[in-house]
């Protein structure tokens, strides 16, 4: 892993505009930005710490905390609001016990907020680990999470 | 004719949620087994999203045929019946009138859904790179600056500018860096909006194309497309097109022959809602926090690391090709006398048959909502529809025979926007909508002008405490003060436009907001501090679902006997509603709750 980190931070020497890229791609390395991560792409890339974690603070995609093995989005979109995601949010704190922003004691799960996944018309939608499930209820993502019903039984209207 | 035979599936990223990726190996497995003489391939969207995974028969005769809401039984049945005995399924067959497809003008769409977006000979195929290679050969920047000014394109983001005036800006200006740059702004980030995703998805190559052809004429050599990282399956076919680009000599160096050189690289967004302000967006591609700066000087003198840029939205530039192809006269033909051409919008909410449409300027709300959308869910009562995101505002029912171009619908108080248009009925409460957007808002301002980040935390505490029943009568006084303020202080678009949201809805439904704050109700039940559940008992059958369902134990109750709910554990979460099978739970807003 460190390996793989210190030929990135090679890879992307010198290139202008590198410190998002270097960040994303550091993340996609390690599951978070670990402080030292930060300080090296610093180093690389000439600017300050405070500089670079000024801009990884700014953007939502990026987590100082390792993340759960598996990672729950919560879409509140317009479209997936007004058709109820608030109460998948309620589903899904009874059924793991933690809000938005927090992964379960057991590191199985992150579960997010996120604005829009751009699936509106199969709102409203979750995206488990990158997989999206759509036209949902209270009542289908509590068995998608128990991991009772299946990709396909949860798709269906 | 098309001489392949083929079976083509809707495969962008709604379809595939929508479990095409299921149908699409079934149809592979099956057509392969009985040996039929179809391909089955891989297509963007169709279009037709509420009756996804879509799937399209096209026969060696030209015929088509489309099928809606296939599964795997669905697409046994249609291998058996259609491609094997030749009988098209009439009962999963979404007929050749459908009203949906009927009323649309599909220009920027023309080749999401028909072509394979990950092959370039399919793109070539449909009139592909005719434009670039016309633009290249036989017309000067000017002349291809003329046509775009012909054609009365104006920009998609929402805002819309001229685009053939913004391409002479940065035709005219000095660069003294020796560089200028040609910019998209693929960071789509209106919640309850995808039409650049589906158009990145499906035909990839014409954005491409419309960026080439604007470099060409604002004399530009390099180009960025800033792509949001929640669309990896948009990044992943811009990648593979780039690479098939480069392959053929449309990218690069003395691009076909001729001396003009471009290259192009795909900037991944990093979550933040501001970087589709267009200053934000070349803050970020620098690798700097994604916060606006003060205008003028103008991208298009001063844009990306200090060279003159200019920047369009995907649509914006899906367009530009078409217009080469037929000239900006034709193209002009569509649409009003000051908004020409089509608008793609995302229709979603509360709506029979919601997904991505195409229209001409010009064609009104109800004709969209109604037509083409079919109405209502459930056939509700319309009560509003939400175009323009955050930036923009809700249409009344009353107002729904306006007409889609940008000054009419400017008049109404929202925006044409980049094309989110979210249908809202009777169980829509307009405060909350307005909370919700002021929420959105609120987290996503970048901070740097005061009455943004500050004002629209004052706004968003206001429109809380009217929600849960706190709201007093001078609220919505200081709600317009603050507005006002607000929209003057800001420096860009996203806090001068951040009150729109809770201006139209006070404009409409003054009356929501104080049944809100007078009687302490929530007419569309929403608002949970403002409502109750109650168990019908001569409905109820006692199948105890409710109480299975509830997450605190508060609809309780023993087998085949009514149950009821305790008011002060429940916390109107709405499962039992949802759940409850005979209809037998009743919510009650108004004092005395």
């Amino acid at each position: 892993m460190e390996k793989a980190f210190q030929a990135l931070l090679e890879d992307w020497k010198g290139v202008k505009g590198n410190v998002i890229p270097l960040l994303q791609k550091t993340q996609e390395l390690f599951g978070f930005l670990p402080e030292e991560s930060m300080r090296e792409i610093a180093r690389v890339t000439g600017k300050t710490t405070a500089e670079i974690y000024g801009v990884a603070t700014f953007y939502a995609q990026f987590r100082f905390t390792p993340m759960g093995k598996h990672v729950m989005k919560v879409c509140h979109g317009t479209a997936c609001h007004v058709q109820g995601a608030d109460s998948l949010d309620t589903v899904v704190e009874q059924k793991l016990g933690v809000k938005p922003g927090n992964t379960t004691a057991d590191g199985e799960f992150t579960v997010e907020r996120v604005a829009c996944l751009g699936c509106c018309s199969l709102a409203p939608v979750v995206m488990i680990d990158g997989e999206v499930y759509g036209r949902l209820t209270g009542d289908k993502l509590g068995k998608i999470v128990s991991g009772v019903g299946a990709k396909a039984g949860a798709s269906k209207t | 004719m098309n001489a392949r035979a083929e079976v083509a599936v809707g495969m962008s990223s709604c379809g595939i949620a929508a479990g095409a990726r299921v149908v699409f190996d079934q149809l592979t497995k099956d057509v392969s087994a009985r040996g039929l003489p179809f391909s089955v391939v891989a297509t963007g969207c169709i279009g037709a999203c509420h009756a996804e995974p879509l799937v399209e028969v096209r026969q060696a005769d030209g015929r088509t045929f489309l099928y809606g809401n296939v599964d795997e039984a669905r697409a046994q049945a249609i291998v058996a019946g259609h491609l094997q005995a030749g009988t098209p399924v009439a009962d999963l067959l979404i007929p050749a009138d459908y009203p949906y497809l009927a009323k649309q003008k599909r220009v920027v769409l023309a080749n999401c859904g028909v072509i394979d977006p990950e092959s370039i000979e399919q793109y070539i195929a449909h009139d592909g790179y005719v434009a670039l290679k016309k633009v290249l050969t036989e017309l000067t920047p000017d002349a291809v600056i003329e046509q775009v000014k012909l054609s009365g394109l104006r920009g998609r983001g929402g805002a819309g500018f001229s685009t053939g005036i913004k391409w002479t800006f940065a035709r005219d200006a000095k660069s003294l860096t020796g560089k200028k740059y040609v910019i998209c702004n693929a960071d789509e980030g209106d919640p309850g909006a995808f039409m650049d995703r589906s158009v990145l998805e499906g035909d990839p190559h014409a954005v491409l194309e419309g960026m080439l052809i604007c470099a060409y004429a604002v004399g530009s050599d390099e180009g960025y497309l800033y792509v949001r990282a929640e669309y990896p399956l948009a990044i992943k076919r811009l990648q593979i097109a780039l690479r098939q680009m480069e392959e053929r000599n449309l990218l690069g160096s003395r691009i076909l022959g001729t001396s003009f050189s471009f290259t192009m690289h795909i900037k991944e967004g990093a979550g933040a809602f501001v970087c589709g302000e267009e200053t934000a967006l070349m803050g970020s591609i620098e690798g700097k926090r994604g916060m606006p700066r003060l205008r003028p000087p103008f991208p298009a003198v001063r844009g990306l690391w200090d060279s003159p840029s200019n920047i369009n939205n995907v649509e914006t530039y899906a367009n530009v090709p078409a217009i080469i192809r037929m000239g900006g006269k034709e193209y002009a033909k569509t649409g009003t006398e000051k908004s020409k051409g089509t608008k793609v919008f995302a229709l979603a909410g509360k709506i029979k048959r919601g997904g991505m449409i195409e229209v001409p300027m010009g064609i009104s709300l109800r004709e969209i909502i109604f037509d083409i959308g079919g109405g209502i869910l459930g056939d509700r009562k319309f009560k509003a529809v939400q175009m323009g995101g955050p930036s923009g505002g809700c249409v009344p029912e009353q107002l729904a025979d306006v007409l889609v171009d940008y000054d009419s619908l400017t008049a109404t108080g929202a925006i044409m926007g980049s094309g989110g248009m979210v249908v809202m009925d009777e169980s829509t409460c307009m405060v909350d909508v307005a909370r919700y957007f002021l929420a959105f808002i609120q987290s996503e301002s970048c901070g740097k002008c005061t009455f943004c980040r500050i004002g629209t935390k004052r706004m968003l505490e206001i429109l809380t405490r009217i929600t849960e029943g706190e709201g007093e009568e001078k609220d919505i006084a200081v709600l317009e003060e603050l507005a006002a303020k607000v929209k003057v202080s800001s420096l860009c678009g996203l806090g001068q436009t951040a009150p729109n949201p809770v201006l139209t809805t006070l404009r409409y439904f003054r009356s929501e907001y104080d049944d809100h704050i007078r009687n302490k109700r929530c007419a569309a039940k929403k608002c949970k501090a403002l409502i109750r559940y109650d168990v019908l008992t001569a409905t109820c059958t006692g199948c105890m679902l409710c109480a299975k369902v509830c997450p605190t134990k508060a609809a309780h109750g023993e087998r085949k006997k009514p149950h009821e709910i305790d008011q002060d554990t429940c916390i109107q979460c709405g499962l039992c509603f949802e759940a409850c099978r005979f209809s037998a739970i009743e919510i009650s807003s108004g004092r005395g709750n």
